[in-house]
């Protein structure tokens, strides 16, 4: 042990916090923002953007169902009406279900693992802006009349340049790559936070369970993400360059395409969920006034929803003609499939029956999303049996399902979170009074607009239409979705108007206002730029909850750890047991981050456009940034030991 | 079209299936896959009915549990909440019987899944009638094939099956994907260019059974629809031995000149057997008014619709792959007269 160090642990004082915040800060005004890699800046950024794109894709949705409202209208023609759906899946499935979590995540992971910031903060920024200038990407082009059309799930030979000439299908293809860039460097950031970055003291037992949805999440995504661009990569080749492997005349193969998606798509939909039910599991339990339930039990089971996850894909695909004994395998690994999320939900439950739940915005909102959850499990399990599902898919029963589960288990649980974690983020409370409106509008509506929407499929309306005839029997059904998600809608307005009254008016939070077991609530709201004035020591999974829970003698330190006040630093512990083991040098605010993610956006783009000397030029812009980027700057990796004293 | 199958009968695989189904509210309609006219969707159904009621009684059970729990034991909103405190409580108490019974019922429907699958793989005899179905944007194209190439023909839109028979039938694609589905004699099966699918249906009683493309194809996927029409046998020999036949020979006057219009202005497209007129790229149609819509369901076949459709196809389904051909008022109205008599 020849170059350890020691350091030692002191007390937290006033001057240590003003020294910490001139390390810290951001430079201010609009180029210091350009430049930061805080990760609670670039958490907010993510969430703000991807709500942003939630609006877009729910207004996309209204005029959707105003077509549908009644049978036979012409408010859209086919052609816009199949570019609104196909933007609205693309929008809600990439562009807001997934960053919505990453944002989340990204502002509460150091702060609820004790640390500083994540373990790359300027990778942390990269993946922001790539995710922003993807989104942007997309949208700029539908603004000028270009868009996809094929459905987020573009199937090919429908997506091949012969059914579909124009640029929409490789904007959504280079559009989608890039975003894939974005998710990929984020999950490696994630994972590799939470192997190195954790308190001293947080063993893997000991962390909140939103830790284990989105590092399973992450690792999923590192596994899942390749699949998805390689399909959108040889399909944008097919159509540019004229390669054949989705040209059925040529000996390509349709289900090709299929196979490669839905590898990536099923995990995915895990990926958007897991997180999510992650913040319920670690939400519920504050307003039920006692821990977890059965925390073991629902951690594993987590991870063990991704492992199967990974084996589910076929089910998509059962009416393509396949094999009926390979069916079978994947028909029953999606029936398994139920166990583990069955999991969370007797957790949840029985927290809320053993303890002592206080009804607040955010406890309706996590509470509701127990019963969502179930109705979108149980139609998830209809269709895992071949025969049936042969009649289900593609109807809107389907419809039902996905959004039960999207918006069921992704947005209701993010709105709990937001209403929980909004006060850590801006220093005030939501109103409780316009939350329980919005609450209440948005479970009402939301349940009106797709509860029917079960029976609507059963009756055999088949998915992306653009009208149906009046005598199919669906009339009734289709005014009933139609006016609840103007309901549902109204509930959303409302959360918009809660959250801009409540930043200039809310009441102000406190550290710790809903007397939270966990690290994050040790912290002011908003919380300085260096989190923590010194790194706490953990000793239990709920180190504010340890003098009443009195489950063992051993105390969490927060006010005495080490200071770590040369420069940017953080502590790194190892990955089972966290025992402090280095320091690391965390890097300065940079531009390089910004200037990398316009050069790889500004690629993509001259991919599109097919502009050689465009890619030239903004790989050349990249390699530099890179340069900048990794310039050594005396940072350096310390092996290290600390004292008890 | 809520009368549309004459002879409907529903399942009642299982008790509750027949008292819920028999509310008036729950009038058939044409798409609905809750209720099953034939072998193979009769088993499908049972199937679907016994997930659906599992599932409405787990998510009844779960909701209930959910409200009792919320309900127990409230604290106030406002304030400072309860102290937080653990109940120890047995672990296998929650989760081992909650696990365990969800794991029974799983299992179950496993084994229930695997039988059915094995069940209505195969059709119960070997199918008396073989059928090609092509699936085209946005039309079907159906082609009854025989040992001797003779007695092959071409229809397009509708078939006529003979009722208590298995009929096979053979999917192509002739562009992008779509999905043949009948819901109440069977599920989809996908129609993949480059790939064969087969399938068969039966339907247990004559009646007309609606069918739609089940895979989102493209601007007019929503108006590729087909129907399924199930015969006594004899009507159906009957049918097949018209459709057979030459069409009509029109009468001398407007219906011949109609003819002579029709092989100069449509005939690139379409085929009338037994005339000059035989293309390929649209539906033959030789016996058209035998058929009961227009454009794969988008219109009634009547007169007035066949010349709003052949003046203007663009606005009636837009996207159609049938060009706006100028025809002048006299033109029309012979092709119209012509077209009206092939019966």
């Amino acid at each position: 042990m020849a170059n350890t160090m020691t350091i030692p642990a002191v007390q937290e004082t006033p001057e240590l916090r003003a020294r910490l915040d001139r390390i810290w800060e951001t430079p201010k005004g609009f180029a210091g923002w350009l430049s930061s890699v805080d990760h609670k800046s670039i958490g907010i950024r993510y969430i703000v953007t991807a709500f942003a794109l939630l609006v877009i894709g729910g207004i996309e949705a209204l005029i959707m169902r105003l077509q549908l409202a009644r049978p036979n209208q012409q408010i859209l023609t086919p052609a816009q009406y199949n570019e609104l759906f196909t933007m609205h899946g693309i929008s809600m499935i990439f562009w807001y279900a997934s960053p919505i979590l990453s944002g989340f995540s990204n502002y509460l992971w150091p702060l609820i693992l004790g640390s500083r910031d994540m373990a790359f903060p300027r990778l942390n920024a990269l993946s922001y802006w790539i995710y922003l200038f993807s989104g942007v990407f997309l949208y700029a082009a539908f603004a000028i009349g270009i868009a996809p059309n094929a459905g987020w799930f573009d199937y090919v030979p429908y997506a091949n340049q012969q059914y579909n000439p124009g640029q929409g299908i490789d904007v959504y293809a280079m559009a989608l790559i890039l975003l894939g860039i974005s998710t990929t460097v984020g999950a490696i950031n994630f994972v590799v936070t939470l192997m190195r970055t954790r308190a001293a003291g947080m063993s893997i037992n000991r962390m909140p369970i939103l830790v284990w949805g989105t590092l399973t999440a992450s690792a999923g995504n590192i596994l899942a993400v390749p699949a998805v661009s390689l399909a959108f990569f040889l399909l944008w080749l097919d159509r540019r360059f004229g390669t054949h492997f989705y040209d059925v005349p040529a000996g390509g193969q349709p289900l090709l395409w299929q196979h490669l998606f839905w590898m990536f798509g099923h995990p995915w939909v895990y990926a958007i969920v897991l997180p999510a039910m992650g913040m319920v599991s670690d939400g519920l339990p504050t307003f039920c006034r006692r821990p977890l339930v059965g925390y073991t039990l629902v951690a594993l089971a987590t991870v063990l929803t991704m492992v199967i996850g990974f084996g589910v894909w076929v089910h998509h695909m059962f009416a393509t003609g396949l094999p009926d004994i390979g069916m079978s395998f994947f028909s029953a690994a999606s029936f398994v499939i139920v166990i583990p999320s069955a999991v969370a939900v007797f957790a949840w439950t029985a927290t809320i029956a053993l303890g002592r739940p206080q009804l607040t915005t955010a406890f309706l909102f996590f509470a509701s999303t127990i019963v969502l959850f179930v109705i979108g499990g149980v139609s998830g399990f209809m269709t895992a049996s071949v025969p049936a599902d042969w009649q289900f898919t593609d109807t809107y029963f389907i419809v039902a399902h996905i959004h039960y589960v999207l918006i069921g288990i992704n947005v209701f649980p993010v709105l709990g979170a937001l209403y929980y974690w909004f006060p850590k983020m801006s220093g005030r409370m939501l109103s409780e009074r316009l939350g329980q409106w919005n609450f209440w509008l948005m479970f009402i509506g939301f349940n009106l607009a797709f509860l029917p929407m079960h029976l609507t499929g059963l009756w055999g309306m088949p998915r992306r239409v653009y009208t149906y005839g009046a005598d199919f029997g669906w009339n009734t059904l289709n005014m009933i979705t139609t006016i609840g998600s103007f309901v549902l809608a109204l509930g959303v307005l409302l959360l918009i108007v809660n959250v801009v009254m409540s930043l200039f008016r809310g009441a102000a939070a406190g550290p710790n206002p809903w007397d939270a077991a966990t690290l994050e609530c040790a912290t002011p709201s908003p919380p300085p730029p260096y989190n923590f004035a010194v790194l706490p020591t953990v000793a239990s999974r709920h180190p504010l909850w340890e003098d009443r829970l009195q489950e063992s003698d051993e105390r969490s330190r927060i006010t005495v750890g080490p200071a770590l006040d040369n420069g940017r630093e953080a502590l790194a512990t190892s990955p089972i047991d966290a025992q402090p083991d280095a320091i690391l040098k965390m890097p300065e605010d940079s531009y390089a981050p910004l200037v990398l993610g316009l050069a790889l956006s500004a690629l993509f783009v001259s991919m599109l456009a097919m502009s050689l000397p465009g890619v030239l030029c903004s790989f050349a812009v990249g390699l530099i940034a890179m340069l900048i980027w990794l310039w050594p700057a005396g940072l350096s990796f310390r092996p290290l030991r600390t004292t008890d004293g | 079209m809520a009368g549309i199958r004459e002879s409907s009968i529903g399942i009642a695989a299982l008790p509750a299936t027949a008292i819920i189904y028999s509310g008036p509210a729950f009038a058939d309609p044409p798409l609905s896959y809750l209720s099953a006219f034939g072998p193979k969707a009769d088993s499908t159904a049972s199937l679907t009915w016994g997930l659906l009621i599992i599932s409405i009684l787990v998510t009844a059970v779960m909701t209930g549990l959910v409200i009792w729990a919320i309900f127990r034991k409230r604290a106030p909103v406002s304030g400072p909440g309860p102290e937080p405190e653990t109940h120890h409580i047995s672990t296998f108490n929650i989760f081992g019987w909650g696990l365990g019974l969800t794991a029974l019922i799983l299992a179950g429907c496993v084994g229930w899944t695997m039988m059915t699958l094995a069940a209505i793989d195969q059709p119960p005899k070997t199918p008396a009638v073989n059928i090609e179905v092509t699936g085209n944007q946005w039309w079907w194209r159906v082609r009854y094939l025989n040992d001797e190439p003779s007695k092959n023909f071409d229809t397009a839109n509708e078939m006529h099956i003979p009722a208590g028979e298995p009929v096979k039938v053979t999917l192509r694609s002739e562009d992008v994907i779509h999905s043949f589905w009948v819901p109440s004699l069977s599920g989809k099966t996908d129609v993949i260019p480059g790939q064969l699918n087969t399938t068969w249906i039966e339907a247990r009683e004559p009646g007309t059974y609606q069918g739609q493309c089940g895979e989102y194809c493209g601007l007019q996927h929503a108006h590729m629809q087909f129907k399924v029409i199930a015969d006594k046998p004899a009507d159906y020999l009957a049918w097949r031995d018209n459709q057979l036949k030459l069409a009509p020979t029109p009468a001398p006057g407007d219906p011949q000149a109609g003819l002579v219009v029709f092989e100069k202005r449509c005939g690139a497209c379409h085929a009338v057997r037994g005339t000059m007129a035989g293309g390929y790229l649209g539906p033959n149609l030789s016996h058209l008014m035998t058929r009961s819509t227009l454009a794969a369901g988008t219109l009634p076949a009547d007169q007035g619709d066949l010349a709003g459709w052949i003046s203007d196809p663009q606005s009636v389904k837009p996207g159609t792959r049938m060009p706006h051909v100028p025809l002048s008022g006299d033109e029309m109205q012979l092709v119209i007269t012509y077209l009206s008599s092939l019966n």
